[in-house]
């Protein structure tokens, strides 16, 4: 179910197929392939950060980034995300920088979750709002669905964009909030990332349907598949589907084939079960590769521009990680805030106590547990 | 002032809300034109319309899932779940979801959403409608958890519910949904979430109880004092967070302590009760701290009135501490 036996948008040279045109601007396609890059080299740098130790887990885009960059560059800034785990291209490509980021791996002072989550779990309301992850599987779906209703309830021109794995269609949030949205004709998009492992599960045992997008037929939405590593084909998928939300249509779930290159997570070994053959066969169709080719055929591309490209996204995620690694720890007033709205009483007698052990014995140790997963 | 069933106030206290905020929606499975197999939400979707009061899929989970992604967008849900014990399919969303998203996010997303419904035996509902679940959710950091006991209760504790900017369970005793009728104030009016309700003075024995228990825990009462015990009944009506400065002075009082629920008794929300007393005023007690409790087994149909707490129970107890 992985090979991409889908219509062909930018072929493997890079030119367009016939007949084919984008509405991305010549700067919004080089705005996605900065970002495709900036993913790469955040992913690096956190890799090489999990390897030596300063930050403890993180999660690899390798492979699925024109999926991602893709969709995000369908939506607006007015529009919300719902994002999975695997999407630090979209936050991305909508403006949340390299360090607001950063600072939820190193899980300090900075973090807009105040060190509360696990790396990777992001939460930001501006520059758009991508939605706080949590990491039960399909929690979001549902949630997506009903904010999607709020926007159609007050005839508001806006969408929501909820982005999950192919192992998020067995969980219960995406039955639930797929039927939820076709009997409201709520106007989402679900995009289901078919990256071909649920951890180390292949994607051809997750489901016995004969694709992911068929799977809308039971719930009255049409679905749609897409070549997920190219990345004007993702754009044109999610765009039309974005069009027809915002005009009433109701919801469109786009299955997107592409292929997780890296591990689920920096704990992983893929080499335990991913076949080395079929990694290497998606390896060729390198999403970022396909569409470096695409702009250099459009003449917006060439290695002066590949130089000055990549200089910026890594000094920026360099100053990233200056910037978080120099953070303070959150206060230990952060256990215990933003549980309610106000503090209620017994919070704040456990919050006393735990200062005044502090005082008296000095501070908890912080452990050096490994994550498993 | 109109003197209403439990069930009429909870329905008065939606139509109040509803009509003074326009982004409160009301929804759930059978909640629009039937009005609730309660009857809980009738005449809303007339007087408001299929767009405020509307019925659901039969999905607990999509529509908490739901009504979590429309208070984070703006709107103040207020969704029906049809019986407690058919929750836990959003346990999910209420536990993991809305209960940890303001904490998670540092307050960026916060989910101010009621969830209602009835709970509690004495219906003849057997094993899957007649559960009492609030200590599964009173473990849960960021949730409210709130039981009426009187309709003037019901009212106000459901108004203050809704204005509340936190996610808030509303457990209503379907028992008393219609077997108790008081009078409730017309229009809008708020009973602050954790605080205490004392239902009789007395200072022999102090019995904490909540919901259904509550006119249990009153009757006992009256019989004790044929024995000339004194009785302060309490009803704790906020769980979580509960008003643990009220419980001690109220066990303090009387240094003889009783709590009832009709919910098993292992782990259950009086083991709470007796560990704060015990941590914080043993000092005070005069006798062990006794449980009314259901039985510790899946919940009897033909014989509930045995697995339920009875006055002959409570009165057991309170005959108990106050001889030890």
């Amino acid at each position: 179910m992985n090979d991409a036996d889908l219509p062909t948008v930018i072929e493997s040279d890079g030119a367009l197929a016939p007949g084919f045109d984008t509405d991305l601007t010549d700067g919004d396609l080089v705005r996605c392939y900065r970002t495709m890059l900036a993913v790469r080299v955040f992913d690096d740098t956190c890799m090489k950060l999990q390897r030596a130790g300063r930050i403890a887990f993180s999660i690899p885009n390798a492979g699925v980034e024109a999926t991602q960059v893709g969709a995000a560059s369908a939506i607006e800034e007015t529009d919300f995300l719902f994002p999975s785990y695997r999407d630090f291209g979209m936050a991305l490509y909508h403006g949340v920088t390299a360090a607001m980021m950063m600072h939820n791996m190193f899980g300090n002072a900075g973090d807009t979750s105040k060190g509360r989550q696990m790396p990777v779990h992001f939460s930001f309301r501006e520059p758009i709002r991508f939605f706080s992850i949590s990491s039960p599987i399909g929690t979001h779906i549902p949630n997506a669905v009903g904010a999607a209703r709020a926007f159609q309830l007050r005839g508001e021109d806006r969408i929501c964009l909820a982005s999950f794995g192919d192992g998020g269609t067995s969980s219960l949030g995406f039955h639930s909030g797929m039927n939820f949205a076709g009997v409201w004709k709520a106007p989402v998009v679900f995009l289901c990332q078919n990256n071909g492992w649920a951890i180390s599960l292949p994607a051809d045992r997750q489901t016995a349907s004969e694709s992911y997008a068929v799977k809308g037929q039971a719930y009255g939405i049409p679905g749609v598949e897409v070549d997920g590593n190219d990345l004007l084909a993702v754009h044109r998928a999610v765009k039309d589907a974005v069009d027809r939300a915002r005009a009433g249509g109701g919801p469109t779930l786009i299955e997107a084939r592409t292929y997780r290159m890296g591990g689920h997570s920096t704990s992983d070994d893929p080499t335990k079960y991913v076949p080395a053959d079929e990694l290497a066969r998606w390896a060729e169709r390198d999403p970022v590769a396909l569409f470096q080719r695409f702009l250099e055929q459009k003449g917006l591309w060439d290695a002066t521009v590949e130089e000055r490209l990549r200089s910026e996204v890594r000094a920026e995620i360099d100053a990233a990680v200056k910037e978080a690694e120099a953070a303070p720890r959150p206060s230990l007033e952060t256990v215990f805030s933003d549980v309610y709205s106000e503090l209620p009483p017994h919070l704040r007698r456990q919050g006393e106590a735990a200062f005044d052990l502090a005082a008296r014995r000095g501070d908890a140790a912080a452990g050096d547990g490994a994550f498993p997963l | 002032m109109p003197e209403l069933t439990l069930i009429k106030a909870v329905n008065d206290a939606l139509r109040t809300a509803m009509r003074e905020d326009p982004t409160i929606l009301v929804f759930g499975q059978d909640v629009g034109p039937k009005g609730g197999v309660f009857l809980a939400t009738e005449g809303l979707t007339s007087e408001f319309g299929e767009q405020r009061c509307f019925d659901t899929p039969l999905s607990e989970d999509g529509i908490v899932g739901t009504a979590i992604g429309m208070a984070i967008n703006g709107l103040r849900p207020v969704a029906e779940v049809q019986f407690q014990d058919f929750i836990f399919p959003a346990f999910d969303q209420i536990v993991s979801e809305a209960a940890k998203l303001r904490y998670r996010s540092g307050g960026q997303y916060t989910a101010p959403l009621v969830i209602r419904t009835p709970y509690g035996g004495g219906i003849r509902g057997g094993l899957y409608h007649s559960q009492s679940g609030e200590a599964y959710f009173s473990h849960t950091a960021g949730l409210k958890v709130v039981i009426p006991s009187t309709p003037h209760d019901a009212k106000g504790l459901l108004l203050a519910s809704i204005a509340d900017p936190d996610p808030v369970l509303f457990m209503e005793p379907k028992a008393l949904y219609r077997s108790v009728k008081g009078e409730v104030p017309e229009g809008a009016y708020t009973v602050d979430l954790s605080t205490l309700r004392t239902v009789r003075q007395g200072t022999d024995v102090t019995v904490f109880c909540y919901g259904a228990m509550v006119p249990v825990a009153e009757r006992a009462a009256e019989q004790a004092a044929e024995q000339d015990i004194d009785c302060l009944v309490v009803d704790l009506r906020t769980l979580l967070p509960l008003d643990e400065e009220g419980v001690l002075e109220a066990a303090k009082a009387t240094g003889r302590v009783v709590t009832v629920h009709e919910a098993p008794r292992f782990c259950g929300y009086a083991a709470e009760i007796s560990a704060l007393i015990a941590e914080n005023a043993i000092e005070y007690m005069e006798a062990p701290i006794a449980r009314v409790t259901g039985f510790d087994t899946p919940f009897p149909n033909t014989l509930e009135h045995n697995y339920l707490p009875d006055e002959r129970r409570v009165l057991d107890a309170i005959e108990n501490v106050y001889r030890f």
